[in-house]
């Protein structure tokens, strides 16, 4: 009775395009038209501009806390570009600039991090879900959206998002193993930033790739430089053709950094070393596609300001919201509110009329946060 | 039951075909419990879905199902195992019709089996409705015989919002019921009077509606007691009203459920009951519960379940007051 080897040796393929400094590998060079090459990367300089805004929006109190972005355009906007408005998406938390290509309006996704429910809502023609903010919790919903879509034969595919610690949660192990078993349209792309808040990868897992996590599910897992957006587009673009073709799901890890804070309430500098974060910043996905799209004559003058100004009148309309209206917290409960949940209603409707509490309104100061005295009333 | 049940399923499925059915071993093996039993034959693999063992994508698959406009019906095994599954309950069942707004809401019915007495292991005998009916955006369902568990499920199947629907073990098998050919449905959320009485209310579901009957018809016989027994059916949302209306009658209530004493259901109907009876009340509203243990073993869990003598007694020393 010999020993013998019954799994044969697999093999990861890494991809890389555009390297840091703007060479390309001109073999690889995905067949993009100049007029969605100039659209990505006005996709990637508002996702940078909008971030870098949100975070003074945060500092001034003027939203919650959020998970910003810098860094990771290009892993979720290379991957979100392969998507047809017909198919979905679902995001985690720090998806903010695949969700305003998406057709998120940006002062709707203001309002979601100034703590209105409102901020949740997509349109009604908009296949994207909501933000899922516990880890890895979206991922078997990917999974069910894909099945529903096969067995009402629509051609449609799935897109999820999530990070590298959520490869430690049994939900994102549960969702692969179904999508393998199920043989569903799901795209898994893991942004592998590198940092779970505080923990490293290396405590994050054994493994030498994520991508590889795929093989055991019996599905391809593919790892790629993501912040080389011609890199993501293209292994995405595979794996989304795949995924309509029948061929099922596909697991991409995108190698990239969060070169800023976890979310606005962490402080890395406790826990990585500024030579790390300086190593990545000169990796900046932003940069080496400027570099490139330079080169060829497509950067455009003014995109920046442009950019902005589509900003500062996405903010000005989040600030011409009103008041949030406390009692519109029952109309999405229950299709229907139940006698006791119109009772309480009513009861706080009462209490309102009588002049308290005072609404909150976007754009002001938020409320005092834990450990600040709250004045009396 | 069992058969009622899956009289509920067949036509549900027959009548519509975004309802399907999901979990382990209710596919070719027609379930544990053979609730499931002939709808893979009759509706197919892809609508009677034998799932891999994983109870959180079991219920996150069907989330993902019912945010596209299926119907699931997802089974999971035993109630004690829905810990595993239960974050994707609470966070994501529950939430997604306010989280999005109204844009998503989620018709789906997850089913369990639940409750003592049938001489099972750990996590194979507890009662854990309390955990599903503290949930704002859920419906808990509990049936306590064939006809109304058949009912209640093609209403929770047509139902536009998540319910979690308990099947006691121990109904699965008991006393016969006729129950009609024809498709019928009852109303969530309402309790239903199964003994008219002026006495004393007893609150009971699942199994324990059997056992405050019986007990009812020992005080009838014995004491000259009439007692007025609701099967609560829904525990949540709680009918209130009906509860509230035959204690404002009687001025007296027990409540019997197999759940722990301790921040049960029976906390809640004692203060229902405290909120919209008080005046009427001529007594403590007494609880007939399992006692607060993580579980006793099949061996010593008849001292545990409420059984009639302790109902009878409950009741005597509440009319003794």
């Amino acid at each position: 009775m010999p020993r013998t080897v019954l799994e044969p040796r697999f093999q990861v393929e890494y991809l890389s395009i555009l390297d840091s400094d703007g060479r390309l590998d001109a073999a690889l060079e995905p067949a993009l038209a100049p007029a969605q090459l100039q659209e990505l990367h006005r996709a990637m300089v508002l996702g940078r501009r909008l971030d870098e805004r949100m975070l003074r929006l945060q500092r001034q109190g003027r939203i919650g806390t959020f998970a910003p972005i810098k860094g990771q355009e290009a892993s979720q906007l290379g991957a979100a570009f392969t998507l047809r408005r017909t198919d979905w998406m679902v995001p985690s938390f720090r998806e903010t600039a695949a969700m305003v290509w998406r057709g998120w309006p940006i002062e709707r996704i203001l309002l979601f991090f100034a703590g209105y429910l409102e901020g949740g809502q997509p349109a009604p023609d908009q296949r994207d879900l909501p933000v899922t903010i516990p880890v890895a919790t979206q991922l078997p919903h990917a999974v069910g959206l894909a099945y529903a879509a096969q067995y009402r034969g629509d051609d449609v595919v799935v897109m999820a998002f999530f990070g590298d610690g959520a490869t430690s949660e049994g939900d994102f192990h549960e969702a692969a193993n179904f999508a393998g078993v199920w043989h569903v349209p799901v795209v898994f792309v893991c942004q592998n930033n590198q940092w779970a808040i505080s923990v490293p990868l290396k405590k994050q897992t054994h493994s030498r790739t994520l991508a590889q996590k795929a093989l055991a599910y019996g599905m391809p897992g593919v790892q790629v430089d993501g912040n080389d957006v011609l890199a993501v587009y293209a292994v995405a673009q595979e794996a989304v053709d795949r995924a309509r073709a029948g061929d099922g799901p596909t697991l991409i890890e995108c190698v990239t950094y969060r070169l800023g804070v976890h979310t606005t309430a962490d402080d890395p500098t406790k826990y990585r070393s500024p030579e790390e974060v300086a190593a990545w910043e000169k990796k900046d996905p932003l940069t080496r596609f400027a570099a490139y799209l330079k080169k060829k004559g497509l950067l455009e003058d003014g995109l920046e300001a442009a950019v902005d100004a589509e900003i500062a009148a996405a903010v000005a309309r989040f600030e011409a919201v009103g008041p949030a209206d406390p009692l519109t917290i029952f109309d999405h409960v229950y299709a229907e509110l139940p006698p006791d949940l119109k009772a309480q209603r009513e009861a706080l409707a009462e209490r309102l009329h009588q002049g308290a509490p005072e609404p909150h309104t976007p754009g002001q100061p938020s409320p005092p946060m834990r450990g600040q005295r709250q004045p009396r009333r | 039951m069992v058969k009622a049940l899956n009289l509920a399923l067949h036509q549900e499925m027959e009548r519509d075909p975004d309802v399907l059915v999901v979990g382990e071993d209710v596919g070719v093996d027609g379930g544990v419990f053979r609730v499931t039993e002939d709808l893979h034959r009759t509706f197919g693999s892809k609508r009677v879905i034998d799932s891999p063992l994983a109870e959180a994508a079991i219920v996150g698959a069907s989330v993902g199902m019912a945010l596209y406009g299926l119907k699931p019906v997802c089974e999971i095994q035993f109630s004690g195992f829905a810990f595993q599954c239960f974050h994707q309950i609470e966070n994501h069942c529950a939430r997604y019709r306010a989280r999005s707004q109204g844009r998503f809401h989620l018709p789906m019915v997850i089913r369990m089996p639940f409750g003592g007495g049938v001489r099972a292991l750990e996590h194979h005998t507890e009662s854990e409705e309390q955990f599903y009916a503290h949930i704002p955006g859920l419906k808990m369902v509990v049936p306590s015989g064939a006809r109304n568990a058949r009912a209640l499920l093609a209403a929770a199947i047509r139902d536009p919002d998540p319910v979690v629907f308990f099947e006691h073990k121990a109904l699965y098998h008991a006393a016969k019921e006729e129950v009609p050919d024809e498709p019928e449905t009852l109303p969530l959320g309402r309790a239903q009077v199964v003994r008219a009485g002026r006495d004393l209310t007893l609150v009971a579901w699942g199994a324990m509606t059997r056992v405050a009957r019986e007990a009812a018809d020992v005080l009838a016989a014995e004491d000259r007691v009439e007692c007025e027994v609701i099967d609560l059916l829904t525990i949540a949302p709680l009918d209130r009203e009906t509860l509230v209306a035959s204690v404002a009658r009687t001025g007296r209530a027990v409540v019997v459920h197999e759940a722990p004493k301790s921040f049960g259901p029976g906390a809640e109907i004692v203060a229902t009951l405290v909120d919209g009876a008080f005046v009427s009340l001529e007594a403590p509203v007494a609880r007939v519960t399992g006692y607060d243990v993580a579980f006793a073993g099949f061996a010593r869990e008849k001292a545990v379940i409420p059984d009639v003598a302790r109902v009878v007694a409950a009741c005597r020393e509440t009319l003794a007051f």
